[in-house]
């Protein structure tokens, strides 16, 4: 599929369900199996499959098999550009507000005269 | 971040909270780092090996401004540039900023601290909502075409 035809309308209607959100919330933390990907919810492991199926097909997941075991994982080129730039704001604050810590440990009182 | 050479018109925006519980210190203590520069310079702040202060000033009540402007060894300028709309004493701050890096605008936010008592000490919960601009560049991947709806995704994930 070429990368830049992917298709707002199927992008929404995958992401219209709790369902698959979780998914995709899942996997933004790293690659999982399907039956990883399955494990929270009380679905038949074919009803995940076509969650799955829609989520690839809106391009945000891709998956690939190895031997018995199907791997799905973000599409890093999908998530990479917003998530470097938030990440990023959100790890500046991180940095920040741990600093913030220490100064409040060395001058539990009151700021330095 | 890598600023792309020639302007590329975008936005994104996003949400995200970040929450930290300080022991043994009231909201009240907390909220002062805040609200005067001798507390912000104990935080808000570059690593003194890696930056040089160009400017700094607080004007800490509602209408005042802040403005933190800083050269890295790089070269690269930062500038930060506030404006405070309420200031709630030792419970809550609201400012918006925005962000330049070299002179160039890369985001404009609004951004909320609310100061909280947790047991024997205090929780702060800092919630930024921006609209980040024109800045980003993520190395020739990105995807054009999906632009609007990855950052709808990020700030869903983020938020």
């Amino acid at each position: 599929m070429p990368t830049l035809a992917v298709d707002l309308d199927l992008t929404f209607q995958a992401l219209a369900d709790p369902t698959r959100r979780g998914m995709v919330e899942r996997l933004s933390r790293g690659p999982a199996t399907v039956s990883e990907l399955a494990q929270p919810y009380g679905m038949s492991l074919p009803a995940i499959v076509q969650h799955l199926a829609m989520l690839e097909d809106s391009g945000l997941v891709r998956s690939e098999k190895v031997g018995r075991v199907r791997t799905c994982r973000i599409d890093p080129a999908a998530l990479s550009l917003a998530e470097q730039w938030f990440n990023q704001r959100r790890a500046e604050w991180d940095r920040r507000l741990d600093r913030l810590g220490e100064h409040l440990q060395r001058f539990p009182d009151g700021e330095p005269q | 971040m890598s600023i792309p050479t020639a302007t590329k018109r975008s936005v994104a925006h996003g949400v995200f909270t970040i929450e930290r519980s300080y022991a043994s210190v009231t909201p009240q203590r907390v909220f002062d780092a805040f609200a005067s520069i001798e507390g912000k310079n104990g935080w808000f702040t570059a690593p003194s090996d890696r930056w040089d202060v160009i400017e700094r000033t607080l004007d800490f009540r509602v209408g005042g401004r802040e403005r933190l402007s800083g050269r890295w060894k790089s070269g690269m300028v930062t500038e930060f540039d506030a404006t405070y709309f309420d200031i709630v004493p030792g419970e809550r701050i609201v400012y918006t900023y925005e962000m330049r890096v070299d002179g160039r605008k890369i985001s404009v936010s609004l951004a909320t601290f609310e100061f909280k008592p947790s047991g024997a000490g205090a929780r702060l919960v800092m919630t930024e909502q921006g609209a980040f601009l024109d800045g980003y560049d993520d190395n020739g991947s990105r995807q054009r075409g999906s632009r609007e709806i990855v950052d709808k995704l990020s700030a869903y994930l983020e938020g």
